[in-house]
Formats: structure tokens, sequence, C-alpha cells
């Protein structure tokens, strides 16, 4: 499990070939079944992202943005393989049950990042939204997926994204035209299920027009043992005036990595929520970014993560204030007990000219034992003068004094304990700006520090 | 019900409590009085068992148990409560969860299941009126953002949600204007039943117009160096504690148990 976290650093020259090969030759051996079945759209761009991400490979600790993270180990496994599913390989997933899934929500299942042949590929919802599958959204509407697809990755310099773009065939797509207001959200159940250690990635891509209004839960799960890296990307466009609110629960097995990639652009006035709940994983990196684009655009990103044995979990928040009149406000909270170690690092980016911003950023975290580890970094980068910016981190015990009035109402201490981290991690989950998660929310965090998620009735996993 | 005897306690080894004698019956109300710095909260934190002092002597019983030995939750669940002076916020528990818990705890130790949902926002409610709580209290977070008088006058509705044989008031008016006084006074009223007892600890006379002692006691210095009826108060109010400092050693054998 050791070799699953930031552990021994490698930084041998000699290793970062022999890894930026592998994926090279794995590149030139799955290239033409990618091929076959993706439109050309998405082949266009491939050869050119693998040659990106071959010139800098998988990202070291030595990249300030992975400092605390080592992703080497995961990607010097030897997967079974890139994943291209057959018929057979639904089944299981299909008996699925999310602990989520009685949400009334319009839900669309992905196993191992591909869309199961077995569901309509594409569905219109009433109201006129398009969800389905992202390969076949680029046969149905390639003007929209033209405009948008690669866009707002585009300044990015973070090799797992080229990665991603490379090698990805496959995803969901959302479409809410303009002035289409969904109420009910739409639920992505994420599933990784295979009897093979897999390698997996998915694109994901939502455009939500002028007025338009979707709130999005994202569920990642694994559904068998063995050893999962998922390296996923999504990119939002959130069009003037529009509200996107987006959910996503890990809750996936002790063997399991798990990279996403999140990248959210804002035209003006529109309003985001982003919110990582992270109840159980081995590791977990989610990288996020807001990028404010248009006047008067605002962004709240939320994140709580919930950690034990030698989990690792590591949030990059990335806050992009290109033009003047935004806010932003970061919240991230966590709880590491055991030797379980999370990393936290916020960057507020405010342009020369985004004048009258403001930004806020606070990072809480309780460790329960000596040998959890919390590495906690701001990162403020601010050319404009007229800006209202506060950021914060603590990192501490739970509070004695708390503990003792609550015992001294007859509460035992393990209850005590209990409410007060379920206090704690509310204050993320409160702020969920769509009022039925809210309370799925708080009943999934109280069932993981109850240490029920990990005996979750649903799973087929046994995790120890 | 509760019995101190020659009770010693330090902190960081200096000696605060020197050696305490008290004994309180049911049905009885003893005011605690004395001047800051005289080991008043020592006493009632050590009474409801926040372990930041060590008692180094002495004996405390309470219905022939020790009571030293019993853990914070356990003395809670036996009828002791402690209403603090300085009430803690915790942010994100809400008042019904929290209260939901402690008294599902307390009937699970008399043998009892927990309260349906409906059971427990009747008795909330119930207990509201009885104390004269703001309604919209109980729908927040544990003191969260409370004001001085609404923290203590919450401390009076978690007492009457618990119902204890042995309440302790810890200042529970300082910090309070005349109304939320006598919003507290009067729950305290309210709640005392024949078979409970209530000691107020304070530092003005002022809470004792509103709930009237049977007994007074001085503390000074660790010890308890006067007591009497409800009338010492009255003294104190008029001399001062500077009287009680200067007569120390005329008045620790004055009073016996009994005497009022």
């Amino acid at each position: 499990m050791d070799k699953n976290r930031g552990g021994k650093q490698c930084t041998d020259m000699e290793t970062r070939n022999e890894l930026t090969e592998k994926f090279s030759r794995l590149f030139s051996h799955t290239l033409p079944g990618i091929r076959a079945s993706s439109f050309e759209l998405f082949n266009s761009e491939r050869e050119k992202a693998m040659g990106k991400f071959l010139e800098s490979g998988i990202p070291t600790r030595k990249n300030e943005a992975y400092k605390y993270t080592n992703l080497e180990p995961l990607f010097r496994h030897d997967y079974d393989s890139f994943f291209i599913p057959g018929p057979d390989d639904f089944a299981k997933a299909e008996r699925f049950k999310c602990d989520v899934a009685d949400l009334d929500s319009h839900g669309v299942i992905l196993i191992n990042g591909f869309y199961p042949t077995i569901s309509d590929k594409i569905r219109e919802i009433p109201g006129g939204i398009w969800i389905g599958s992202l390969n076949e959204a680029a046969g149905k509407f390639p003007s929209i997926i033209e405009k948008h697809f690669g866009k707002y990755i585009k300044a990015e310099s973070d090799s797992l994204i080229y990665l991603n773009t490379a090698l990805a065939s496959d995803g969901v797509f959302i479409y809410v035209p303009d002035g289409v207001r969904l109420k009910k959200p739409v639920q992505i159940i994420n599933l990784v299920e295979s009897d093979k250690d897999i390698f997996n990635q998915h694109r994901n891509l939502i455009v939500a027009g002028e007025n338009s209004e979707i709130s999005l839960i994202v569920c990642d799960h694994t559904l068998s043992p063995n050893r999962f890296l998922t390296n996923g990307v999504t990119e939002a466009y959130v069009g003037k005036n529009a509200v996107f609110n987006l959910i996503r629960v890990q809750n996936e097995h002790n063997n399991s990595s798990k990279i996403t990639n999140t990248f959210i652009y804002q035209e003006s006035n529109s309003h985001v929520s982003s919110n990582n709940i992270t109840l159980h994983g081995g590791l977990v990196r989610n990288s996020t970014k807001h990028i404010l684009a248009g006047e008067g655009a605002g962004c709240l990103s939320l994140g709580l993560y919930l950690s034990d044995k030698f989990q690792h979990v590591d949030n990059f928040v990335n806050v992009e204030h290109q033009v003047p009149e935004c806010n932003s406000n970061q919240l991230f909270k966590g709880i590491l007990d055991d030797m379980s170690t999370a990393v936290f690092n916020g960057r507020i980016y405010v342009a020369k000219d985004a004048q009258r911003t403001s930004a806020y950023q606070r990072n809480s975290t309780i460790i329960l034992t000596p040998d959890a580890k919390m590495n906690s970094k701001p990162q403020l980068e601010i050319f404009a003068d007229d800006v209202k910016c506060t950021h914060g981190a603590t990192v501490g015990q739970l509070d004695e004094e708390a503990m003792f009035y609550l015992q001294s109402r007859g509460i035992s201490r393990s209850q005590a304990r209990l409410l007060l981290m379920f206090g704690f991690a509310h204050e993320v989950i409160r702020n969920i700006p769509v009022e039925p998660l809210r309370q799925r929310m708080d009943d999934l965090v109280m069932q993981r520090l109850r240490g029920e998620l990990s005996r979750c009735a649903s799973c087929m996993v046994k995790c120890s | 019900m509760l019995k101190i005897t020659n009770l010693k306690a330090s902190i960081e080894g200096r000696e605060i409590l020197k050696g305490i004698n008290l004994e309180v019956k049911e049905g009885e109300i003893h005011a605690i009085m004395g001047p800051n710095g005289s080991g008043k909260s020592t006493l009632a934190a050590i009474l409801a068992g926040r372990d930041f002092a060590d008692v180094t002597e002495g004996t405390v019983t309470y219905y022939g148990r020790d009571l030293l030995t019993m853990a914070p939750e356990e003395r809670s669940r036996e009828g002791i409560f402690l209403g603090f002076q300085y009430p803690i916020e915790i942010p994100g528990v809400s008042m019904v969860n929290f209260l939901k818990t402690a008294v599902n705890e307390h009937r699970k130790h008399k043998g009892l299941g927990p309260l349906s949902a409906s059971d427990f926002l009747k008795m909330m409610r119930e207990k509201k009126e009885l104390v004269e709580i703001d309604s919209k209290l109980a729908n927040r977070s544990v003191n969260e953002g409370f004001s001085g008088g609404e923290k203590k006058k919450n401390e009076i509705f978690q007492m009457a949600m618990l119902e204890p044989r042995l309440a302790i008031l810890d200042e529970t008016d300082s910090g309070l204007d005349i109304d939320a006084l006598k919003i507290v006074a009067n729950g305290v009223n309210r709640l005392r039943k024949p078979d409970n007892a209530t000691i107020v600890i304070t530092h003005y006379q002022r809470l004792l117009d509103y709930i009237i002692p049977d007994y007074v006691h001085v503390l000074y210095d660790g010890k308890i160096v006067r007591s009497a009826g409800k009338e010492l108060a009255l003294e104190l109010e008029k001399k001062g504690y500077e009287w009680i400092k200067t007569g120390e050693e005329n008045s620790v054998q004055t009073w016996k148990p009994g005497m009022s």
C-alpha cells in the first residue's frame, strides 16, 4: 500500500525515460483501436497531445504542483490493458446501486470511462437538455463540440491533461441550451470494474448556455478490488448568467488511484459552485481550475476530504480572475486519521486589470493521530491593485473544550468525537447549494465517519 | 445526595482548593459566593469531571458513590448538570442533533429506548416554553453566534431537557442584563423539585434576589470560610469581601451542617 502514495521519490532520469517510453509504446499499440472507435474531431488532436505529453512525461515531485504527491509508482505499475470494453464488461455494473441513487436525478453510468453499449448513447430529457456519450455527441453536435472541446485546457502545462487528450475516447456530454433551467440534478455514476488492473481515461464536456441552470452530481466508485488508475478530464463552459453546480462524491477502494482535472470557464455574471467530497480512496488528486473570464462571475470552490489508513488526498485549486468584478471563495476541510496524508494547494491569480476582485480562501484540517500529515499551501499571484483577498490555513486536533461540553451532557467520548467531526465537515456540506443533496451528503459523511462506508452494502469490494 | 469532605486540589502544583467540606441534600439550594480566584469554578469543574485540576486529598460522594472516579458523561447520566460560565460554541452541530443524542444517552442509561422524532420535538417545545427560550435558538448550531445572554439561557434550556438531580450553575448570572437574569432565575425556580438540588455559584448577590438559597457559603482562598442562611448574601453585598478576608480567622469554625 505504501507504494501507492508519496513515498520514495524517483527522479532517476533512466526511470523517467523508461516510463515515457512505456507510454509511447502504449500509445502506438492502442491508437489504431482508439482511432477506429472515435470521431475525427478527437483523433486529430491525439498525436499532437501525445507529443506534448512525451516532452515532459509523468509529473514528478520537482514539479511544484505535485510537490507532495508522488505519481510515478502509479504510472510505473503495469496495468493489464488500456481498456476498451466489450458487451460483457457491463454486466456487474448493471447490478450496481449507488448510495445516492435513490436521489431523484437524471442518471447516466460510465464504466471504466466508457458509455455502456446497453443504454441509449445519447438522450434528450424534458426541457431540451442532451445527456449522453461524448463520442456520440461528436457526430450529433459537431459544431458545439468543435467550439468547446479542448478550449479550456489550452493554457495548461500539466502533462496528464495531454495524456488524456491523447488516449481518452469517451465520457459524458451534457448540453443545456440557452434559457433552460433544469431543477432535477443530473447524476454521472463513474464505475471502475475489472478483474484486471486497469488504467482508464475519460473525458467529459459540459456546455451550459446563457441563462441556463444545471446541477451535476458525479459519483466515483470501484466495484472490484483490482488496482486501478483513472486520469479524467472534465471541461465545462458556463454561459452568461448561467448557474452550474458540480458535486463530486468520491468513494473508491484503497487500491484505486483517481486523478481528476476539472476546468470550468465562466462568462459574465455566471455562478458556479464546485464541491469535491472525497469519502474514500487510495490516492486521490483533484485539480480544479476556475476561469473567471466574464465580469461579475462568481465561484465557490468547496472540498471535504476524510481519509484514513494510508490514503492520500491532494486538492489542487486554481482560481483565475482574468477580468474585473469577479468573486471567488475556496473552502476546503478535512479529517485525517491513522497514517493518511493530504495536500491542499490553493492558487488565486488576479490579472493586471482584474480590479475590484474579491478572492477568499480557507483550509482547515483536523488531524486525529500523530502519524497523519497535512500539507497546506496558499499560492497568491495578484497583479491588480484594487483587490480584496484573504487566505488562512489551520491544522489541529478535536477541541477538548467542546469534547468536555458534550460529555458533560451525558454524551460518550466516541459519540462526542463523531458529533464534532460531523459538525466540522458540515461546514462544507451546508454550502452545497442544492437542498436535497445537502441532506444526502450529510448522511454519507456521517456513515463515513462511523466507518460504515468501507462496509457499504452495495459495494462488492470488502475494503480492509 | 452530595457530600464533599476535605477536598483539596491543585493546578500545576499550586493548591487551589484547600479542604472543602460541603453537604447538599435533596430539595436544597446552596449558593457559593466568593471573590475572583477563590476556587469557585475549580470546584464546579471538579464536580462535573473536567480534569484540569488534580485532586490531592479528600472525597466526594454522590448518593454514596465515589463521584471522582466517574467519567463526566456518567456523572451527567446519573443526574449531575454543570451550567457553564462560558458555554462552548460548536459550529456545525445542531441543537436538535446535540440534545437528541444527549437525551437518548440518558434514556439508554435508564434502560429506556430512544425517543421518536415527534416525541423528541414535542419535548423540546415544552421545555422551550418552560424556560422561555426563543424557539429560533433551537434551530441553530450549539451556541454558535449566540449572545452572552442567549448562551446562558441555552444552558438552562439544556438543564430543562436533561432534568438533573443536582445542577451546578457556574456564574450563570455573569454578563446578563436584568431581563435575561430573570428568565434564567425563573427557569431554575420552575425546574425545582423536592428531590433535586441546585448549587448556584456566583460573584454577586444580585442573582440571589431571584433564586432564594437555603444556604450561602463563602469561598475564600480555597476554603469555605463562612456559611449561613440567605441573609449572609445580603451582608456580603453590604460589607464586600474585604470583611470576610479580615474576619477569616474567626469565621472558619462558626458553622455546622444543619444550622441556618
